[in-house]
């Protein structure tokens, strides 16, 4: 059947619906095609030579914090270790562009960024070591709990920047995700709620060329991921995520614009995950080293040390000072880290809730009176001895 | 009734070890190799074969569009699963682990366990979810929850759960080859628990549903699953040191709820423990025990007691020992079953 032959139709005209917003022009929302890069350019003369010093000092903190992590991993001192090592100048700069009164949402790869923001080294590993699921308060850090379950804290990011507009503070929001995570719904979610309520969020996904095993190929058929935001009527921006210095300027113009009341946006980091997914992965069943070696020749920290040796900014004694301090940091670490960490089993039923049930208080009991019994039969086992 | 004792003496000479995670990419193969509508999906399936490595060589012997790696999103997988089984397909679908498989609620309780009611029987889905489930692995938070409860309580769904590397493969086959929705829970403690097994003669595909005697015994029943079936093996053999003579029931299905099987073990013991390491409150054991007092009232010489998880969220890896209910405390309420009667 035909239009003509419906009833009526002679007298139909088409009309244009009648609340059709016109569309505002999509074109300042696209990223530009190719990743913006700083480094290697004359823009590096624009910035601020302290803040670069910083930048790289914080890089050969951040690289010898994920050694030293996976060296615990293999002591058995940490249950596992997602490295960001190769992603540290995304981590670093995610960090440093936050305002203290800001707050971070990370994933559960962004120890990094936590530990960067002020964070003690060793309440960021609880999660990974298995004592406790948060190791800090996430309200005194302005950190929110590194996040296991997928973009789902991205949500939060945006609840929480809308709440503080609300209030009436100055607050912006940074969440992080992987490339992966972009698939999932809250993700969209998110994006699309940000971008409603012009909620001062920043989003910074880190993409790493891989979820677990999978390449970013099988994830999204999207020119890029910053491609997306346009969809939700965002800015989407594309960076190197290898060149500290454009993350921190991309991310600060965000942050900037965010602060103003000038809504969310999206950015990508395009970087590469030189370690496996965690250290109970193993990368060469779907990736070849090839691959990491290019990925090599682009490392952040080389880069950014090379640019700032180039310009006389850093010398062999300015690099000796960041290792040594890097090494400090490894020290104490590893240190704190060999030292048991006190477990008190009655916390189970501690924080389930702000008044324990009653089934609570008798379960709690009968497990004191298990660890009560335990510790007799060692006594006397001692005892014996 | 098969028992583990017969099941062994039916063995054949070429048996050999197999491992819990060996006899289910055993059974997806052979699946996959039977019926050209089984399709396999998830996260990281493919190549990397599964964090678990469960489907492991699918993709090569099969193809991508077979055994395929897809987008990250649980939702978006079970979702069009829906779909792919609508048009006549019948999906098999890797949750990655047990927390990760909630934003796949939303399709399984509004749309997997409800297709066939809603379209009046014209559109069953014949999708199975994979959930590797369950705690003792040391995992990170979000990496150790037992969900049963929640898949229990949704009607429309059927919840099976393996413990011996003969029902991992038997069950897994009888799974997929169910019109219904099956949400078949994979211990993963069990993962890598072996027992000799030939993939030459794989044990029979018995319809789910039917739970299985692993030990019988005369003076209470023990009712369990999944990851707790060891648990309780071994409390009934550290149960003959105190005169008790325990048998062992494991559910193998928990919907459908095998009331034959149970009601009988009890009848015959007359006192009951229902062991299961998801919370107790609101879970499978509260269920349990109550089908058990309305059906062997007059039998019961004691009231059935349960012993499970904690009701908390599952807790960080160096405190889960204290949490998962092991021997002890099994045979900690054996030992509160009212045996004064008897004495
Ligand atoms: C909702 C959910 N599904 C699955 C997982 C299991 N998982 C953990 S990390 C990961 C890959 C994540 O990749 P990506 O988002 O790219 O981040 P990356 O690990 O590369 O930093 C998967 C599938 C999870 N944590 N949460």
């Amino acid at each position: 059947m035909t239009v003509q032959e419906l009833p009526g139709a002679a007298a139909y005209r088409p009309t244009p619906p009648p609340a059709w917003k016109p569309i505002t022009d999509p074109a300042p929302l696209l990223p530009d095609p190719e990743p913006y890069r700083v480094l290697g350019t004359d823009a590096v003369a624009d910035m601020d030579p302290e803040l670069l010093l910083r930048l790289h000092a914080e890089l050969v903190r951040g690289r010898r914090y994920n050694t030293q992590a996976t060296a615990l991993t293999k002591q058995g001192r940490l249950a596992v270790y997602p490295s960001s090592t190769g992603q540290e100048a995304c981590e670093i700069a995610a960090a440093l562009v936050l305002e203290e009164r800001d707050w971070l949402f990370p994933s559960y790869r962004d120890t990094l960024a936590a530990v960067a923001r002020g964070l003690d080294p060793v309440e960021a590993l609880t999660l990974l070591r298995g004592d406790r699921h948060t190791g800090y308060d996430p309200r005194e850090h302005r950190i929110a709990p590194l996040c296991t379950p997928l973009a789902t804290q991205l949500p939060h990011a945006v609840g929480l920047a809308h709440a503080a507009r609300l209030k009436g503070d100055d607050v912006v929001a940074l969440a992080m995700v992987g490339d992966g995570g972009t698939s999932e719904g809250d993700f969209h979610e998110a994006l699309n709620f940000a971008a409603v309520w012009k909620a001062p969020v920043v989003f910074l996904v880190q993409n790493n060329g891989f979820a677990i095993s999978v390449p970013l190929a099988k994830q999204t058929a999207a020119p890029s991921l910053a491609h997306k935001a346009v969809g939700y009527g965002m800015p989407g921006r594309l960076v190197d995520g290898n060149d500290a210095a454009a993350v921190h300027q991309v991310l600060s113009e965000a942050v900037a614009r965010a602060r103003r009341g000038g809504g969310p946006t999206l950015i990508e980091a395009v970087t590469y995950r030189m370690d496996a997914h965690t250290n109970a992965d193993d990368a060469t069943r779907y990736r070849v080293d090839s691959e990491v070696e290019t990925w090599r020749a682009h490392d952040p920290v080389q880069l950014l040390e090379r640019e700032l040796t180039g310009r006389g900014l850093l010398d062999d004694e300015g690099i000796e000072q960041a290792k040594e301090a890097a090494e400090r940091m490894a020290a104490a670490l590893r240190d704190r880290m060999n030292a048991d960490p006190e477990l008190t089993p009655m916390d189970l039923f501690t924080h389930v809730y702000a008044e324990q049930t009653s089934q609570l208080r008798e379960q709690a009991a009968a497990l004191r009176a298990e660890l009560d019994a335990e510790q007799d039969h060692e006594h006397s086992a001692e005892a014996g001895r | 009734m098969t028992t583990a004792a017969t099941k062994a003496g039916s063995r054949t000479a070429k048996a050999k070890p197999a491992t819990m995670a060996q006899a289910l990419g055993r059974a997806l193969r052979d699946s996959m190799a039977e019926d050209p509508t089984v399709h396999v999906l998830g996260e990281d399936v493919g190549t990397l074969g599964g964090v678990f490595r469960i489907t492991d060589g699918l993709a090569k012997e099969f193809g991508d569009d077979r055994c395929t790696d897809t987008p990250l999103a649980e939702a978006g997988i079970l979702g069009a699963a829906v779909g792919m089984a609508m048009y006549g397909l019948r999906p098999v679908v890797e949750m990655q682990f047990d927390a990760f498989a909630y934003p796949a609620f939303e399709q399984l309780m509004s749309h997997v366990a409800k297709m066939r009611n809603r379209t009046g029987g014209a559109m069953p889905l014949p999708i199975t979810v994979r959930v590797p489930y369950g705690g003792g692995i040391g995992g990170v938070e979000h990496h150790s929850d037992s969900s049963e409860a929640y898949y229990m309580a949704t009607p429309g769904l059927h919840v099976v759960t393996p413990a011996t590397v003969d029902d991992a493969y038997g069950l897994l086959r009888a799974s997929i080859a169910s019109d219904d929705p099956v949400v078949f829970l994979e211990p993963k403690r069990l993962y890598w628990s072996k027992a000799d097994w030939s993939p030459e003669a794989p044990a029979a595909v018995e319809p789910i549903g039917r739970a299985v005697v692993r030990r019988t015994g005369r003076s209470a029943t023990l009712i369990t699953y999944g990851p707790s079936l060891p648990v309780c093996m071994e409390a009934a053999e550290a149960a003959v040191a105190e005169g008790w003579d325990l048998e062992v029931v494991d559910l193998r299905s928990l919907v459908p709820f095998d009331d034959e099987t149970v009601a009988a073990s009890v009848r015959r013991t007359g006192r009951a423990v229902v062991v299961h390491e998801s919370p107790g409150f609101g879970g499978p054991g509260g269920e349990i025990a109550a089908r058990i007092t309305e059906r062997c009232f007059h039998h019961l010489e004691a009231p059935v007691l349960r012993v499970a998880g904690f009701d908390i969220p599952y807790p960080p890896p160096m405190l889960e020992r204290h949490h998962l209910p092991g021997v002890d405390r099994v045979l900690d309420a054996v030992a509160r079953l009212q045996w004064e009667a008897d004495s």
